[in-house]
């Protein structure tokens, strides 16, 4: 909201940065890759508590099946996706880090990609509080990266009231352009998907923003809507990180969410647009979530894409399909500015990885890892988009004061965008300074 | 004229005399009205012991551990930090006894040096093992496993904890406090305090099975259960894959327990010697890092 708005009519929040967005993808549509012959399913790939295992070594189970239900309200099931034998559950690497519980399945060889498994039901007539119970069995988790259970979020908390639903079509990552497919090729799915989300949440309209760099998906969606639909598109600033939950309520509402609060504190609830997407697809063929749309990009891939690819795939054979070249690699699960770097070829794909990116140069020249002192030159202040003080923070980090960088100087706002780290001339990792604060900080609360 | 000024000088030089007697008279009386009676030995006291304000005692510092000592809740010997001569004369000068307190010390539950700890990843960032943590998980295979970027040895204020040639952390067992910073550092709570009479030791914490664990570490515990089976009844248990001691039954351990295990995961502490393995445990001769 301000000039730019003003001059041009696109929306967008203050600060925030223009990294390179080589969203080179953009023109390949969504391609299916073959089975591997073993799939990984860690228990976990959701926040919350991990799923309790329906299944024993040696069970066959069918495309489609559940194979663990949901231990809870705060957890989800998972299905199988693909038809196979139960081999074993074992720990197994995740990209969050440590070993957790896995299903591993191995999948017949003449298994096809029929869904076996599905209990269609009748939509039209079904309540809010149905809609939910029948989008948790749906294992629906937000594919945006975060993992966050899809039911939860449609929950409005008791004495709030919900009038907007927003629909993430940013995709603010460098790199990754799966969202922006799926917009072009099933936007009838991701309408029905909006509408199922908007009758769970109780909203009265839905806004999808999306970047001006995709007015291709704009023009796509505006096309589907039927006049005096509550559902509108509208194009937004491409900037990092306009995705943002709390940045892209700012850029299409200006409205701002208080520090601490959630976007139900001002009648807004955000979805990305895979998760619903997903949605329109599952819920009337009562299916169960068993495959994503990745992007598969970077300089070191020899077929960049974006791939339709079952859950549990390891990042093994992904990499086997698309090729890949270059010694010195580095393996990164999501995008370039939040993405984790995988650590073990046998980590599995899960709900929430929304790419797989080759960089097969060393991101920084080997020289410039040096950390040198701040200059207090204040890039980092301007290109915060939560409005913190990030060098004055990363000083207090240095000395761990970590309680005083909580209190006083409001580190829990900080969501790890790592604007600041990206724009700081004497390269000093303050994002990762940040998330070790906020861990101590967690670890001494309980 | 001169008189003028001398007058307005004289003027002055009363007004501020009077003024500051008049003040001083308050501070006199709220000096006597206000005084509270607190014991000299605390002064004392506090001026014998080392003044690291530390914690470790479970007081809030050095001043409150002495007022502790005066009211008698607590016995000289549970300053970790001050010498043997030290207690001695705070229990001499208070009249008490010193108090039997067994030293506790911080134990690091793995042995997974870069020599027998399988890597997975080259890790390249912050040289911080809490930062390395996040990246998942870090670059061991032994997800459970020390990272080896010292996050330890910086935090310890009395100097007791070095980094070994492979990258694990030593505890000087005279310097270390139990003061517990270490144990908060940890990304992997690897780190416990323990009285050193403990002497019986699983130095591991993966949680994994048979030759998945020793896939990832060369002396990671297998839970092969030998020394459940050799130590006395109920002593040892396998909980998840690995061996736990019970540390209640303290009249029991003693190295047998350790002889047959095929890793040397579990091990006896000598206080000259180290930690000693069994006999049946694989030699480990190869003394530069794995390759990747």
């Amino acid at each position: 909201m301000g000039l730019i708005d003003l001059l041009f009519g696109l929306k967008s929040f203050t600060h925030g940065i223009h990294p390179p967005y080589h969203k080179d993808t953009a023109g390949k549509p969504i391609r299916r890759l073959p089975f591997p012959s073993q799939l990984v399913l860690p228990l976990n790939q959701h926040i919350g508590k991990p799923a309790i295992p329906l299944v024993r070594k040696g069970r066959e189970v069918v495309r489609g099946e559940p194979i663990a239900k949901a231990d809870g309200h705060f957890s989800v099931p998972l299905h199988a996706p693909a038809t196979g034998r139960v081999r074993t559950i074992e720990l197994m690497p995740t990209p969050r880090g440590p070993k957790s519980d896995a299903i591993i399945l191995d999948v017949y060889e003449g298994s096809t990609q029929e869904v076996l498994w599905k209990q269609p039901r009748e939509m039209s007539d079904l309540s809010a509080e149905e809609i939910i119970r029948a989008i948790q069995e749906t294992g629906m988790v937000g594919l945006g990266g975060a993992a966050f259970p899809s039911h939860i979020k449609l929950i409005i908390p008791e004495g709030k009231q919900v009038d907007t639903l927003i629909i993430n079509g940013c995709e603010c990552e460098p790199y990754l352009t799966c969202d922006h497919r799926i917009m072009l090729e099933h936007p009838k799915a991701l309408i029905q998907g909006i509408h199922y989300a908007m009758r769970a949440s109780g909203a009265s309209q839905a806004v999808i923003g999306i970047e001006d760099n995709k007015m291709d998906a704009v023009e796509v969606l505006r096309g589907n809507l039927s006049k005096g639909s509550p559902v509108r598109v509208e194009a937004v600033e491409t900037k990092y990180p306009q995705g943002s939950e709390k940045m892209l309520i700012k850029s299409l509402l200006n409205r701002e969410v208080p520090a601490g609060g959630l976007p139900a504190d001002v009648g807004v609830v955000v979805n990305n647009v895979g998760t619903l997407a997903g949605l329109g697809h599952l819920l009337p063929e009562g299916r169960g979530l068993i495959e994503r749309v990745i992007t598969v990009a970077g300089p070191g891939i020899v077929k960049p894409g974006n791939y339709l690819v079952p859950l549990g795939t390891p990042v093994r054979h992904i990499l086997q399909q698309a090729g890949y070249e270059g010694a010195r690699t580095e393996f990164i699960l999501g995008g370039p500015m939040m993405g984790p770097a995988v650590s073990a070829m046998d980590t599995p794909l899960t709900k929430g990885t929304s790419g797989l990116l080759v960089l097969n140069e060393p991101s920084i020249e080997e020289e410039s890892n040096k950390i040198w002192p701040c200059i207090r030159c204040a890039r980092c202040v301007s290109a915060c988009p939560m409005y913190l003080n990030p060098s004055m923070l990363g000083q207090m980090a240095a000395k761990r004061k970590y309680e005083e960088m909580a209190q006083d100087y409001h580190l829990n706002d900080c969501f790890e965008c790592g604007c600041c780290s990206y724009v700081c001339p004497s390269n000093i990792p303050l994002v990762q300074y940040f998330r070790i604060a906020k861990a101590i900080n967690r670890e001494q609360a309980t | 004229m001169d008189i003028e000024i001398a007058q307005n000088v004289t003027i002055a030089i009363l007004f501020m005399g009077v003024l500051g007697l008049l003040l001083s008279a308050m501070l006199v009386f709220a000096d006597k009205k206000l005084w509270v009676f607190e014991d000299p030995r605390i002064d004392e006291i506090e001026g014998m012991l080392p003044a690291a304000n530390c914690g470790a005692c479970g007081n809030a510092g050095c001043r409150p551990f002495a007022e502790a000592l005066i009211s008698g809740k607590v016995s000289p010997a549970q300053c970790t930090v001050s010498s043997a001569e030290a207690i001695s004369e705070i229990a001499d000068y208070l009249g008490v006894e010193s108090g039997d307190v067994v030293k506790r010390v911080a134990r690091l539950a793995c042995a997974g040096g870069n020599h027998v700890a399988r890597q997975r990843a080259r890790y390249e960032g912050l040289e911080s093992c809490r930062a390395a943590a996040v990246v998942s998980g870090g670059p061991k295979r032994c997800s459970w496993g020390c990272i080896g970027l010292a996050d330890c040895a910086e935090v310890c204020e009395f100097d007791a904890i070095t980094m070994d040639h492979h990258g694990l952390p030593v505890v000087d067992a005279v310097q270390c406090t139990a003061c517990e910073d270490c144990v908060d550092i940890c990304p992997k709570g690897l780190f416990s305090i323990q009285p050193v009479d403990r002497r019986l030791w699983v130095a591991c914490k993966n949680l994994e099975h048979g030759d998945a664990a020793e896939n990832d570490c060369e002396v990671a515990c297998t839970a092969c259960e030998r020394c459940v089976k050799d130590a006395p009844e109920g002593l040892i248990t396998i909980q998840d894959n690995l061996a736990v001691v019970d540390y209640s039954k303290n009249g029991l351990p003693s190295p047998v327990a350790t002889e047959r295990c095929p890793t040397g995961a579990i091990v006896w502490l000598d206080d000259d010697l180290g930690p000693i393995k069994g006999v049946k445990a694989k030699r480990i001769v190869r003394n530069e890092a794995l390759p990747l």
